[in-house]
């Protein structure tokens, strides 16, 4: 009766598309950015934005319950950050059937093809560039390489430190790498493993680092151990906090990402779809750049006021 | 019915009425403790009988009516009030710390300090006090716990009846008793009933409520029977019969 | 005849059982960490020297001095869930205050500290007054205490502290190894901490609120006054912690302490003291501390992978659970 109902309705034309956007958190500055850049660009366009985000990274429920919203809200595109690149899946497949076009931002979902496409930054190649800015700046002097990554399991933080070491040119396993820790992205847990580290090895002198906040504390105890002037100490994300680091000499290179250009391209391929049905594909790469005030010839690079006109945050 | 004894009562209770919803547990229930004696309180279930020992030792505050002790009238706000007033009580549930020790528990909530400056004003304990006093304490009543220093759950259940009621003897004023030898065997309702008469001895009148006949005509002086929340009689145990006293009780006399 | 027979046959049990059950579980955590230290000495020479230990007593302060406020809470037979977001905010607060208001360091650090102390009341007010569950009551206030700072702060770190916040954090050279005035602070409050529930009435109040609240009211103690009292100090500490991590760090660092809630409970769980209430050491808080950041850096320095560190704290939280409850039950049979 009300499927009868719904099909005798009289389907006028849709003023404004709603489209809607998901991000893993609602604070962080990485995502306020993207939010940001995806109202801009629904204003612009005259889309409906609707937003909402997980309550802590991985929370895969908040985000399920936000996509089933925004599809009986009327959304024609979700475009999602998932906290749970598997888990997600159902969800959004459900969404998809739904005539719903599903755009993953900044990480893939697991398998990728479970949506229509992937806006993000190639995170292997964000650390591809450190590392190969980190052996030029070491100008063939032996490496003793620290890694102090995310976290078991994260998808990100694995290609991040895959990439720096392809850029380095050395293997998993290689004896170079002195010392590998955990530090959840965390700024004192970074601290933490920084000193346990150097505890292993004195005699680190390159440091990679899966975020700016872990970079500040390895510095931190970098500095307590007098190594800070001669240690290589890299990063990835581009964020204004993290940018000043690098022109104040704390952080020598970082990878600059664009959180912003992944939802207005977002906003964009949504809005395309509402209006012609075409559907977004494939993965586009939305860009990083080697953000350093000592730029290296083997590596393309720009420096820090670069850096701080297109960084995210504050 | 017993002659009137004209001592005035250490503690007095009257007209007390408490309520719970639509259930009256205590519906105008007098009652009169006389200097140095055991006043067992006996009633069928139902007949009010911890509630009323609740509202004389604090644990809750009646609705209605008064509580005197020695003639003045005192309002209990809580268990501490009691206490201050002199009044120690063992619950059913004997109401100590498993946890902690026999010192400890014989002590809780009246903890002794050190002397001096530590103990006004850094408040430090004076813990070798408390051991030998507490020994001291349970010698008296000759009680067989060999260390203060073992916790209470360590215990068998006559040794821990025994703990609570020797932490009641600390009483200046009146101790009060509910049901002391309900969970015990033969062997240890006899030590607590003995037990029970050396605290009156010591000069402290003891109330305590119980189901157990024999025991109550074995030690009070009178007995207090209880029926729906009030009080019917007040008979002595070398007056009456086990069986009549039953009879008041259920209200077959 | 008869008090005598029972005074010869309680004076051979006492003996036997009278000091045991408190013993195993203050030197079982103390026996584990020695373990572990031995086990890590022998796998790496870098392990066993003052400023290593210097070194992994600097990354246990903040965990350590919030395990004090859960400590308390949990031998009320209570949880705090709320202690990291807590401590969160009260960094931010005060390094904001430090940095945008311009007060002093020390007029900044106490703004932080009354925050922290107004949410510890706020807990214990939650719990007495309203009788709601602990752990309802701090995992709403967790949310509440995050959600405050990510606005407050807009989720960016504060930076540019004045020297006069990062005092806690210098040191000073004690032997061998650099010691920081933070970790100093850190011992002194354990040790009154401890001297308070060991050798006054309201710490035991405390061991017999957890161990029998009921007892205790009747016994005449206010349970409502202990337990909000318990709740406001362990804001305190929080705030105290709060200091420790500027400190350390050198920022106000919006997204610190998320972990914390669960890693001061793993701290009091190791250390032995009962999720139930009413038993347990303090210091064993500060060795179950100091456990888990000996397995962090021993680890480290043998290069094992992070993820182990994860699987081995699981298990030393079920095997610290289980020993004291095994040697429990024994002293009671």
């Amino acid at each position: 009766m009300v499927m009868a109902l719904l099909a005798a309705a009289p389907a006028y034309p849709q003023p404004q598309p709603v489209i809607g956007l998901i991000t893993k958190t609602e604070t962080n500055p990485f995502f306020v950015k993207m939010r940001e850049g995806a109202a801009e660009t629904a204003k612009a366009k005259g889309a409906r934005l609707m937003t909402a985000a997980g309550r802590f990274d991985g929370d895969n429920a908040s985000q399920v319950t936000a996509i089933e919203n925004m599809v009986a809200a009327g959304a024609k595109a979700i475009l999602i950050t998932p906290s749970e690149t598997k888990a997600i899946v159902p969800a959004i497949r459900k969404a998809r059937a739904a005539g719903v076009m599903v755009i993953a931002l900044d990480a893939p979902t697991e398998p990728q093809d479970a949506t229509d496409a992937l806006f993000a930054t190639d995170n292997f190649k964000a650390g591809l560039l450190i590392g190969q800015y980190a052996k030029a700046a070491m100008a063939g002097k032996p490496a003793k390489i620290a890694t102090l990554d995310l976290a078991p399991g994260i998808t990100v933080g694995q290609l991040r430190h895959d990439g720096f070491l392809r850029g380095f040119g050395i293997k998993e396993g290689d004896p170079g790498i002195v010392c590998s820790a955990d530090t959840q992205g965390d700024q004192a847990k970074g601290q933490t493993a920084m000193e346990n580290c150097l505890q292993r090895a004195a005699d680190i002198n390159v440091v990679y680092t899966i975020n700016e906040p872990a970079a500040a504390g390895a510095y931190r105890a970098l500095r307590a151990a007098g190594r800070d002037k001669s240690v290589v100490l890299v990063s990835v994300d581009g964020g204004c906090a993290g940018v000043r680091n690098v022109k104040a000499g704390v952080i020598a290179a970082t990878s600059q990402q664009y959180p912003l250009k992944m939802a207005s391209l977002g906003v964009e391929a949504a809005v395309e779809y509402a209006k012609s049905g075409k559907k977004a594909s494939g993965t586009i790469d939305t860009g990083v750049t080697l953000i350093t005030d000592k730029p290296m010839k083997a590596v393309d690079s720009k420096d820090t006021t670069f850096g701080m006109d297109g960084c995210w945050g504050k | 019915m017993t002659p009137t004894d004209t001592r005035t009562p250490v503690l007095q209770a009257r007209g007390l009425v408490k309520r719970y919803g639509h259930v009256t547990a205590l519906d105008g229930v007098d009652l009169d403790l006389l200097p140095g004696e055991i006043l067992a309180v006996i009633g069928d279930n139902g007949a009010g009988k911890s509630t009323l020992v609740k509202a004389l030792s604090g644990a809750l505050v009646p609705d209605g009516g008064e509580i005197r002790v020695d003639g003045r009238v005192v309002k209990f706000r809580g268990p501490g009030d009691a206490r201050r007033e002199g009044i120690e009580t063992v619950y059913q549930d004997l109401a100590v710390a498993p946890a902690m020790t026999v010192a400890e528990n014989l002590f809780l909530g009246r903890e002794i300090r050190k002397a001096g400056l530590l103990g006004s004003m850094f408040r430090l304990l004076d813990k070798k006090r408390m051991l030998a006093d507490a020994a001291a304490h349970m010698d008296s009543l000759q009680i067989g716990i060999a260390s203060m220093r073992q916790p209470v759950e360590s215990l068998s259940g006559g040794q821990r009846q025994a703990v609570a009621v020797a932490r009641s003897a600390f009483a200046r004023h009146v101790v009060i008793m509910d049901e002391p030898t309900a969970a015990l065997g033969v062997k240890e309702s006899r030590m607590v009933l003995d037990l029970i008469r050396r605290v009156r001895d010591k000069g402290l009148p003891v109330i305590f409520i119980s189901h157990n006949m024999p025991h109550v005509f074995d030690v009070a002086d009178r007995i207090h029977i209880a029926r729906l929340g009030k009080r019917v009689a007040v008979v002595s145990p070398r007056e009456i019969s086990m069986a009549d006293a039953v009879a008041i009780m259920t209200g077959a006399i | 005849m008869g008090a005598g027979a029972n005074r010869q046959r309680d004076k051979a049990q006492g003996t036997r059982d009278k000091g045991r059950e408190p013993i195993i579980s203050a030197i079982g955590p103390v026996a584990a960490l020695l373990l572990a230290c031995a086990f890590f000495a022998s796998q790496s020479d870098r392990f066993l020297s003052a400023q290593n230990f210097s070194l992994i007593l600097q990354q246990v302060v903040v965990i350590g001095v919030i395990a004090i406020g859960q400590t308390l809470v949990v031998l009320t037979a209570g949880i705090d869930l709320s202690c990291g977001m807590v401590m969160a905010l009260g960094s931010i607060v005060m390094s904001k205050a430090a940095v945008e208001l311009g007060m002093s360091p020390g007029a900044a650090i106490v703004g932080g500290v009354m925050i922290t102390v107004a949410f510890g009341f706020l807990n214990g007010a939650l719990v007495t007054l309203v009788r709601l569950p602990s752990f309802i009551v701090t995992l709403g206030t967790l949310n509440i205490a995050f959600a405050i700072t990510q606005i407050y702060s807009e989720s960016q770190t504060v930076s540019g502290l004045p020297d006069g916040m990062l005092v806690l954090g210098d040191t000073f050279r004690a032997g061998n190894a650099a010691v920081t005035y933070g970790t100093v602070l850190m011992l002194t409050l354990y040790g009154l901490v401890w001297l308070a529930l060991r050798e006054t009435a309201v710490g035991r109040h405390v061991y017999a609120v957890g161990n029998n609240a009921e007892a205790a009211r009747l016994m005449g103690i206010s349970t409502t006054r202990l337990i909000l009292g318990v709740y406001t100090f362990a804001g305190l500490m929080y705030g105290i912690a709060a200091l420790l991590a500027v400190a350390r760090t050198g920022v106000g660092d919006p997204q610190a302490g998320q972990t914390d809630n669960l890693d001061s409970i793993t701290a009091v769980v190791l250390g032995g003291t009962s999720l139930f209430g009413g038993r347990g050491v303090i210091l064993g808080s500060l060795v179950g501390a100091l456990i888990v950041g000996v397995f962090r850096n021993g680890l480290t320095l043998m290069g094992v992978a992070s993820v182990y560190q994860i699987l081995i704290t699981g298990v030393l939280v079920i095997l610290a659970v289980a020993t004291d409850q095994v040697s429990r039950r024994r002293s009671l049979r």
